[in-house]
């Protein structure tokens, strides 16, 4: 066995899982399990003659998923309900939008935080609605407050004191120390509303947020999830006037790397002109495929690597510096 | 991963692997009369990891970890590593398991109806349940009640008892022949202890109870006998569930199945005897 190239496999072609054997399933499940993709295989597979055992495990992942899309629907409604009085659009973003609308990526999908995108001048109302509707601030460290104030594209996360679920207030998708900067009013601007008065990202921004997500943000922990989730937003929506809109927020690269990706991995339709050998894309799939049959994280120094990046793409050198050495000294 | 242990308790089956080999030696030997995870596949993995590299042989630390981990979990010297098997194996039951309402309570049965007996620790579910074990009841778990969603019976989960400091020597006076896994001293709960449940609460693991009676008992107090009105049990179920939020509508209904249909009791008691007097009667 071979840990995560098992799930990649039965994701992309649920035959792959014939014959794997009892070790097999052991290994495919974990490692679903440990890449938060359990629910999504269950619904993959749903319908395959499957040991029952397997069958079992799967359909209580299943219900386990759908429990988590209706908390989400609610915690979307409840939020809604606090802001809706400031007549400022609120747009769902990630798990919570994909399964408002109904699209292929929110099946089985597990969904933590509620997030979503408001404009920019309207964040201190936003905060002031949810704080006067019972979210509390997770963390009251002044470091952390004004880092997150000052450099990040969302307001420190918020957790509702009854309800125990996160919240977090983004007013743009990359970090205001990140050297790209996409264009945060245009996002809100194009913004598709739904029937109770919530939005969610158009279908191109919908892509270029979660190829953002992916690899201009973050070292990648949780990637097979957000490939899938970019697998079958492309199969979804088509790439027609992708090209375009990533370019206008400076995230082509990302959105083709991850269309490389998710083809190379999960079988995605793209077209011919972009499958092309890319020195980059090898080092990110062995990161992608870091897991092996007990679901333990492995490939260290990989990993490693990732992190590194992820904080380097995140602020300048001095920054990062001044960064690091105030959270070490913690 | 090196050295590892499958074993099958009630209806979940658990894969537990773990750098060293003591403490899977310790596990196959206490869970020998047990059965392996259903097809050959466990529900959950549990992993038993060195916190650093270099820990799995210098001053080696059990990392608690599978495929549910609390970031808060300490890790244990190895000393403890069946402890710290325990705790895997309890945590990836309270967090993940979701075929059956999960409420932290022990379980006895006898002609087919069940006792549930739920409380704080310290409360004496445990001995209690031992004390019935040994006349006559089945013992069905000390650690979580399965309440099934559709069919609102209990299902067994006799994994092996873990004692704490006096009820060690408690438990060897009420059950002189029992099994017993290694004396850990001066874990993060004090001296533990780990007993075998007996044969036939094992070979039974599979026979589920329709449930007669809840019970809130409390140690340390003159006799005294109260009914439990439907309000105040659910509250009190409803923080003794780990996954009751997790199931939805569904805990709900089985939770409030349960109260509707068998009679919740708080009693209080200063010692064994006492106790077992008044359970005898009210299960009559």
């Amino acid at each position: 066995m071979n840990g995560a190239p098992l799930l990649v496999d039965a994701l992309r072609d649920p035959a792959t899982v014939a014959g794997i054997g009892a070790q097999g399933w052991t290994a495919l499940l974990t490692v679903a399990r440990a890449e938060q993709l359990i629910g999504t295989l269950g619904h993959r597979l749903d319908g395959l003659a499957l040991p029952d055992r397997v069958a079992a495990i799967l359909a209580d992942a299943r219900a386990s998923a759908e429990e988590g899309r209706r908390r989400a629907l609610w915690e979307g409604e409840m939020a809604w309900r606090a802001l809706a009085p400031l007549g400022c659009p609120v747009v769902l973003l990630k798990g919570t939008a994909f399964v408002v609308a109904g699209l292929a990526a929110g099946q089985g999908r597990s969904i933590g935080d509620c997030d979503i995108l408001v404009p920019r001048e309207r964040i201190g109302d936003v905060e002031a609605a949810l704080l006067a509707a019972g979210w509390e601030w997770v963390k009251p460290d002044p470091y952390d407050d004004e880092y997150y104030r000052r450099w990040m594209h969302e307001l420190p996360p918020l957790i509702h004191r009854d309800r125990d679920r996160m919240i977090d207030v983004h007013h743009t998708i990359l970090p205001l120390t990140a050297r790209i900067r996409p264009d945060a009013a245009a996002l809100i601007e194009s913004s598709v509303p739904l029937a109770n008065g919530l939005r969610v990202l158009a279908p191109d921004d919908m892509i270029v947020h979660a190829a953002a997500h992916l690899f201009a943000d973050g070292d990648l922990a949780g990637g097979l999830r957000n490939l899938w989730d970019i697998h079958c937003l492309l199969e979804e929506f088509g790439v027609d006037s992708l090209t375009a809109r990533a370019q206008h927020h400076g995230l082509w690269s990302a959105v083709w790397r991850a269309a490389r990706l998710a083809n190379d991995l999960f079988g995605t339709t793209i077209p011919a002109s972009w499958q092309v050998w890319d020195s980059g894309d090898p080092l990110v799939r062995r990161r992608l495929l870091a897991r092996d049959d007990w679901g333990r994280p492995s490939r260290p120094v990989t990993r490693l690597g990732f992190y590194i990046r992820s904080h380097w793409l995140r602020m300048p050198p001095a920054m990062l510096a001044r960064h690091l050495w105030i959270k070490w000294r913690r | 991963m090196r050295h590892r242990f499958d074993v099958r308790v009630g209806p979940v089956g658990f894969r537990i692997g773990a750098d060293w080999r003591a403490p899977i030696a310790q596990l196959a030997d206490l869970y020998r009369d047990y059965a392996k995870p259903a097809d050959g596949i466990p529900d959950f993995t549990v992993r038993l990891t060195a916190t650093r590299p270099w820990r799995r042989w210098i001053r080696p630390s059990v990392a608690i970890t599978g495929d549910y981990t609390l970031p808060e979990a300490a890790p244990l010297p190895l000393a403890q590593g069946l402890l710290a098997a325990e705790m895997a194996m309890n945590l990836q039951m309270a967090l993940g398991w979701r075929r059956h309402l999960l409420l932290h309570a022990s379980v006895v049965e006898n002609n087919g109806r069940a006792l549930v007996m739920t409380g704080e620790s310290g409360a004496g579910k445990s001995t209690l349940a031992a004390l019935l074990a040994a006349q006559g009841w089945r013992f069905m778990g000390d650690e979580f009640a399965l309440l099934d969603p559709d069919t609102g019976a209990l299902h067994p989960f006799p994994r092996i008892t873990s004692l704490k400091n006096q009820s060690v020597a408690a438990m060897a006076a009420i059950k002189p022949d029992a099994r017993w896994g290694p004396l850990l001293a001066g874990t993060p709960k004090g001296d533990i202890r780990h007993l075998v449940p007996d044969a036939s609460a094992i070979s039974a693991m599979d026979v589920a109870a329709v449930p007669a009676l809840l019970l809130f008992p409390r140690f340390g107090f003159a006799a005294a006998e109260r009914s439990v009105p439907a309000s105040e049990a659910l509250v009190r179920l409803t923080q003794a569930s780990t996954n009751y939020t997790a199931l939805g509508e569904k805990g709900f209904v089985a939770l409030t199945r349960l109260i509707a249909s068998v009679p919740a009791v708080a009693i209080d008691y200063p010692d064994g005897d006492t106790a077992l007097a008044l359970i005898q009667r009210l299960m009559r």
